[in-house]
């Protein structure tokens, strides 16, 4: 087992160590490749001189090779480093240090870490509420196949799969925070410091995400179980004399929700970074957000830190998935 | 075959019929079948894919598939009436009075289970008794069905055994509680044929060691030969022909029944052997099983008989045989459903037929 996760994380790092290539490639050298020089996002609207390009360039190191530039950033990340902060001021920035934003005037790596906990607050506590709810429906839908219920679910999965959440994101908070007043203030608050306030600020982000992956996670849950449900093992518990409760709970489920933990830890390694619009909508300040606003306004350095932690997020994401299955299948063996 | 229920009788079903509506009309994949199973018999049920044995083995548990079929008959067990029987009933039943095991034993054991759970299992859901006493049951019961280093067995997956391990835990799991009834459906056909006579002399073993009753579904005569008391031949959904093993072997009655007979291998270098070197080919029955939705409104095996012509009248076409006792006295027990002159059959068998094989 320990050597099986040892394998896994060591594969893990040469997926990051690629990412980070990557990355750096796209953002650092994609630019120069259609001959703009990087300097022009560090500095704002009104594009300097020739001459004071150059000194931009020479200042932060772009007219070094590119391997250097390479080595430097990603040491960065792994070591810290000392950072200019465009004023004149030098900072220390320890590890990982993603680099400094010279729009919002602050390290990469302190946005980042701001914006995390907001961000992994919507994930988890809508993946929990998308695992509980999809699951639940599915199954009954499964086990009363044909019946209203099975009808009205299908019917209603297929219309929450179909709404965007720009649209059920603000009829929620037309309903619930405007007319009906229950959750007047919807601003923030870190779940350690006030966690009623942090559960009034994420609760409707939760429903909008869960609405959409419950439907797609019943879905699932009820083909899976059908499926499971025709089984031969299926019969053979049932030729013990158990309860159908038993049968259903300990063999039909045990088996149909095993593919679904693949997907779901993928969906909650995805969601991480990528619940923009959710974000926007409710004006929750997550990594989403933040990667947005840092396109919009061409700042280098969110970006690529940003995309460095999802990596980091969907490796991890991935592992986690893979080591569960070790528990969940005997037939996957540790090797 | 019908004859009265007695002490001794164990499993008792009258006039069971097992029909699946569907699209394109009723299926009637049991037709109307009568047995009586005792203490410590074994029965076999035998005939083509598609006769109807599965279905009949099945539905005694209300097993089948598809909540839709329709029931009717009578089921006797341990007392309880098993038609119209709720599923809550039919689940105290089933491990407890009457037990099951299937052809599959790979894909009918679950997957992600310890054996050992799978069978403490079944002994936990008929026994108010703590999950440790369950388990020196199902340890107990593991060696008892011959699974080599039982206690360390118990943990193992099913992938990590072979196929002939995984029909011994199937075996063990279905007996744990000792049940009267054993229902084996196909119980041996997965199985390379070394593993197959050890997984039926251990169910011949427990047979005499529980004095339980078995119905034995098969398609293979030999498995009959080799275990069986009493034979049922089974075609569209009836009951063609029910003897003892020997009668059956030497005194079969219906031409279905010689036709299963010499649609089997037997050893090379008998008299009458038709190949060159002394060997004899198997002739298959031509033709295919009726529709079990449109049967033939006369005997069912009518279209593929090659004997039909010896009716005068056309009555194998159109009227259907009824299953009647061979001897006027009904004292042997056999039974067949046709319209030969019983006489006929006889000669024909001793005349034509055995003589071939």
């Amino acid at each position: 087992m320990i050597r099986y996760l040892a394998r896994r994380l060591a594969g893990g790092v040469v997926v990051l160590f690629a990412s980070s290539i990557v990355t750096f490639l796209i953002f650092q050298v994609g630019p120069r490749a259609a001959n703009v020089s990087p300097a022009l996002y560090y500095v704002g609207k009104i594009p300097p001189s020739e001459a004071g390009l150059q000194a931009i360039d020479h200042r932060f190191g772009f007219d070094l090779p590119i391997w250097r530039q390479y080595l430097h950033w990603l040491g960065g990340i792994l070591f810290g480093q000392t950072l200019d902060d465009g004023s004149g001021d030098v900072v220390h920035c320890s590890a990982p240090c993603l680099g400094y934003s010279f729009r919002q005037h602050l390290p990469v790596t302190r946005m980042i870490a701001d914006a995390l906990p907001i961000e992994l607050s919507i994930a988890v506590g809508a993946a929990v509420l998308w695992l509980l709810v999809g699951v639940t429906v599915g199954s009954l839908a499964a086990l009363t196949r044909g019946s209203i219920f099975d009808r009205a679910a299908t019917a209603t999965t297929l219309a929450a799969l179909s709404l965007p959440i720009f649209v059920t994101g603000p009829v929620l908070l037309l309903v619930f925070k405007y007319k009906l007043g229950w959750l007047p203030n919807t601003d923030y608050a870190p779940l350690t410091s006030d966690p009623l306030q942090w559960f009034k600020s994420m609760v409707l982000a939760w429903i909008v995400l869960a609405l959409l992956f419950a439907a797609l996670y019943a879905r699932l849950t009820r083909a899976n179980l059908i499926e499971t449900m025709s089984e031969d093992y299926i019969r053979t518990a049932r030729a013990k004399g158990l309860s159908r409760r038993r049968v259903v709970l300990r063999h039909g489920l045990r088996a149909a929700l095993t593919p679904i933990v693949t997907i779901f830890g993928l969906d909650v390694g995805q969601l991480i970074g990528s619940a923009v619009i959710t974000e926007t909508v409710f004006n929750l300040h997550g990594l989403g957000l933040m990667s947005i606003q840092a396109i919009q306004s061409r700042d280098l350095p969110v970006i690529m830190g940003v995309t460095i932690v999802a990596t980091v997020v969907i490796v991890v994401a991935n592992i986690l998935v893979d080591v569960c299955y070790c528990f969940i299948d005997p037939r996957v063996s540790y090797r | 075959m019908t004859a009265q229920p007695d002490g001794d009788c164990r499993l008792s079903v009258r006039e069971l019929r097992v029909h699946f509506p569907t699209a394109d009309g009723v299926v009637k994949s049991v037709d109307g079948v009568s047995l009586d199973l005792r203490r410590g018999e074994i029965v076999g049920v035998v005939g083509e894919s598609g006769s109807g044995k599965s279905v009949l083995a099945q539905s005694i548990l209300g097993l089948h598939n598809g909540s839709r079929a329709l029931l009717s008959g009578r089921i006797r067990l341990a007392g309880h009436e098993l038609v119209g029987a709720s599923e809550r009933e039919l689940a105290q039943l089933r491990g407890s009075a009457a037990a099951m095991i299937f052809q599959d034993s790979q894909s009918g054991l679950h997957p992600y289970h310890r054996i050992g759970d799978q069978v403490a299992e079944a002994y936990l859901a008929h026994h108010r008794v703590s999950r440790t006493a369950a388990r020196r049951r199902a340890v107990e019961m593991l060696d008892r069905v011959g699974i080599p280093g039982p206690d360390k067995r118990y943990r193992d997956y099913p992938h990590q055994l072979s196929g002939g391990m995984r029909q011994r835990v199937m075996i063990a799991m279905a007996l744990v509680c000792e049940p009267d009834v054993l229902i084996a459906d196909e119980p041996t056909t997965a199985l390379d044929v070394t593993v197959q006579a050890q997984i039926l002399e251990l169910i011949a073993g427990l047979r005499a060691e529980f004095g339980m009753a078995v119905l034995l579904i098969t398609h293979d005569l030999g498995v009959v030969a080799q275990l069986c008391d009493r034979v049922i031949v089974m075609y569209a959904g009836q009951f063609v022909e029910t003897a003892t093993a020997d009668e059956l072997f030497y005194q079969p009655e219906m031409p279905y029944t010689w036709g299963l007979l010499n649609a089997t291998p037997r050893p090379a270098g008998r008299p009458g052997a038709d190949g060159p070197d002394g060997t004899r080919r198997l002739r298959p029955i031509e033709g295919q099983p009726p529709s079990l939705i449109r049967l033939p409104p006369g005997c069912a095996f009518e279209p593929r008989c090659g004997y039909r012509d010896l009716v005068a009248g056309q009555r194998c076409r159109t009227e259907r045989p009824r299953l009647v006792p061979v001897v006027d006295d009904g004292s042997t027990g056999h039974e067949a459903r046709c319209h030969i002159e019983p006489a006929r059959r006889r000669r024909l068998w001793a005349d034509t037929i055995q003589p071939a094989r």
